[in-house]
């Protein structure tokens, strides 16, 4: 792993109060000014990822392995640590704009507060940064807009006020938690040309958790595909859902509708996804995959490389032949 | 740009103009609503107090008076209660459109003198309790739901229970006996001392009237004798709030948007005094009014039991002594304090939610 990386965790391991693991082993890393995905269904631990990343797992959790960002041990912080890093370090975006918006206080104090606390602003100094704000993510009207409330905006502008509110710090890690879920699909266009045009004004870094697998081409320079808590591939987007070196993966592209092909050609994927804690000894997928062996069910598979800059937790992927 | 002005400076007036026109018609749907529940209690409260087997002559005449028939048809004649009761309910109706309650057939007064005497007595009473047991409530049940299965928050689900299960009379005995009789530091019961001469009266508050007066021992007296009954009141209200807010509030805490406020790097006081506080106050609002229900309901022990002269006592004597229009008396007033009540929630609603606010 390249030593500039702004975020690297190595082998992160979150166990939920009560003993329950979620993330087993997740070795990722992002560059500066770069996009990274992270695809997976639901119950994948894509989100529970990012609550460690800001330390907002439910209390009692227990985090173990190696988080390093912008040089910093983030599993060594106290609470004055993780408050300089909210916010100014890393922020978040959340998945649903309505309920990550304070639905009683004014946009214009919701977008201040912290540029007040973290970069020591004077009330009149906050309120001009966040005209700016408002007006690089494209909303008009950025007076009025910070004397209203979140309700009297569209899903898609409430979406751009919270990216506002988690850039106002000038943070270098954006975590966006499948951020265009809840939005129609003309208003999530929007949004990610809006954030592909902040890295680039910015230099800003993005991780890009999602389970829509056709938002990251579009949007990402690497993707991970996480299963049951674990890194199943990982590899540049583009290489990745071309040709799938993993047989997750190529079941979650056969899942999604594209192009002509009827609904008849969709392909779901057979059994049900792991129920955390519950996870079969061995690779976690095996009792849903078409390729497992009687090797997959012993011990989780390593990621291997798979050429230059490519990793797959298959044993069965340099053979692997699939076509999504 | 010039155009983006202009056309939000001529929407923002169309926006606003349908907003007074709103309240007002709000305010005047109240008023009717207010107006029509008013004649239903006196309808219901007649019917109810000539269902109730007994009679205003055997529970106000002496065994003596009672044996002479004459005597009993000159008090029926006297009360009207000799006429059919859709005509003394006629009558009353009518003496009530003109502002006159009747007189009470207990205190031989007008009714409307004797609740002007009794009201501020309770709501010397009522209205400290109230904002105690609010302040109280919203500190300890927030207080038990950001420390949520830790051990304070089982000390106040506990204590909550016990409050909620203690009856008023009961603890009200408890204090007396622990404050009056054993530590002496209370008085027994009562308004004020009787080496004080009751203040001159402006509001009917002793503690507000004898400030005013500048009788400063006189309302420090009145203070002392407010303790006890405003404990056991405030006792009786707060247990309810601080199950409600506790409940209200772990609510709230599951929000994205708190986390989204820790996620911003606020400190927790910030996060919890403004973020949870605000969106968790409107519940609050909500269950303060039937607190104060309840309130008003547990003064009529305590009043009895601290022999305190407010409308919890004046309530007591006059259904006793089925003294019908002092019963109406105390159940219009009571019933235009609920509404009023319910009046303030909804529009402190709209003033801490801007979502109610518009619509």
């Amino acid at each position: 792993m390249s030593g500039s990386a702004l975020l690297s965790l190595d082998r992160l391991a979150v166990t939920l109060p009560g003993g329950v693991p979620v993330i087993h082993d997740a070795t990722l890393h992002v560059e500066p000014g770069e996009i990274v995905g992270i695809a997976g269904e639901s119950g994948s631990g894509k989100s529970l990822t990012a609550a460690a990343l800001l330390n907002l797992l439910p209390a009692g959790s227990r985090v173990t392995g190696g988080a390093t960002f912008a040089g910093e041990d983030l599993l060594g912080l106290d609470r004055a640590g993780w408050r300089r890093i909210r916010g100014a370090g890393i922020s978040m975006v959340f998945q649903d704009p309505t309920a990550a918006l304070h639905p009683m206080l004014p946009i214009g104090r919701q977008l201040t507060e912290h540029m007040r606390r973290h970069l020591g602003l004077s009330r009149s100094d906050a309120r001009a940064r966040a005209v700016e704000l408002l007006d690089q993510v494209r909303i008009p009207d950025p007076q009025r807009t910070l004397r209203s409330y979140p309700h009297q905006f569209s899903g898609g502008m409430r979406q751009r006020v919270a990216i506002a509110i988690a850039l106002a710090c000038r943070p270098k890690l954006l975590i966006a938690d499948e951020p265009t879920t809840a939005l129609d699909v003309t208003v999530q266009a929007g949004i990610l040309a809006l954030l592909s045009r902040l890295r680039d004004e910015t230099g800003l870094s993005v991780l890009f958790i999602t389970h829509d697998l056709g938002v990251l081409s579009a949007l990402t320079s690497r993707t991970y595909v996480f299963y049951a808590g674990r890194v199943m591939e990982t590899g540049p987007t583009g290489a990745l859902l071309s040709t799938p070196r993993h047989p997750y993966t190529a079941a979650l592209l056969g899942a999604r509708p594209h192009g002509a092909a009827g609904v008849g050609s969709l392909r779901p994927i057979p059994g049900s996804p792991v129920v955390p804690g519950q996870a079969p000894p061995g690779c976690p997928f095996a009792p849903r995959c078409d390729f497992a062996t009687a090797d997959c069910t012993s011990a989780p598979p390593e990621p291997a490389p798979i050429g230059t800059d490519r990793l797959s937790a298959c044993p069965v992927a340099p053979e692997l032949e699939v076509t999504p | 740009m010039t155009a983006t002005t202009t056309a939000a400076a001529g929407t923002r007036p169309a926006a606003r103009r349908p907003r007074v026109p709103n309240l007002v018609r709000f305010l005047g749907k109240r008023v009717a609503i207010t107006i029509g529940l008013l004649w239903g209690v006196t309808v219901v409260t007649f019917a109810l107090v000539h269902v109730v087997p007994g009679d205003a002559a055997t529970a106000n005449l002496s065994e003596q008076a009672l044996n002479d028939p004459a005597v009993v048809a000159a008090y029926r004649a006297k009360w009207g209660l000799d006429q059919p009761i859709w005509q003394q309910y006629l009558h009353y109706l009518g003496n009530l459109l003109h502002g006159d309650l009747g007189t009470s057939q207990q205190t031989g007064r007008p009714v409307l003198t004797d609740l002007v005497q009794y009201v501020p007595a309770t709501l010397e009473l009522a209205v400290p309790s109230m904002i105690l047991a609010l302040v109280v409530g919203t500190a300890v049940g927030m207080l038990a739901a950001v420390r949520h299965g830790r051990a304070s928050d089982q000390v106040v689900r506990v204590g909550s229970l016990l409050g909620l299960s203690t009856p008023p009379f009961w603890l009200s005995l408890v204090v007396l006996y622990l404050f009056f009789y054993l530590l002496g530091v209370s008085p027994s019961g009562g308004r004020l001392s009787p080496q004080f001469a009751p203040p001159p009266s402006v509001t009917g508050m002793y503690t507000v009237d004898a400030a005013l007066a500048g009788q400063w021992a006189a309302a420090w007296d009145a203070v002392q004798h407010l303790v006890l009954p405003v404990l056991v009141l405030t006792c009786l209200t707060v247990a309810t709030l601080i199950r409600f807010v506790r409940s209200a509030m772990l609510e709230v805490l599951q929000q994205d948007y708190i986390r989204a406020a820790y996620a911003k790097g606020l400190p927790t006081r910030t996060v919890l005094g403004r973020h949870l506080l605000r969106a968790g106050l409107v519940p609050v609002i909500t269950v303060s009014g039937l607190a104060f229900a309840s309130l008003l309901s547990g003064t009529v022990l305590v009043e009895n039991i601290f022999g305190w002269p407010g409308l919890g006592q004046y309530a007591f004597r006059s259904a006793t002594g089925l003294d019908l229009p002092s019963i109406l008396g105390v159940s219009l007033f009571v019933a235009l304090v609920y509404t009023g009540v319910n009046l303030l929630v909804d529009l402190l609603y709209g003033l801490i939610d801007p979502r109610i606010r518009l619509s």
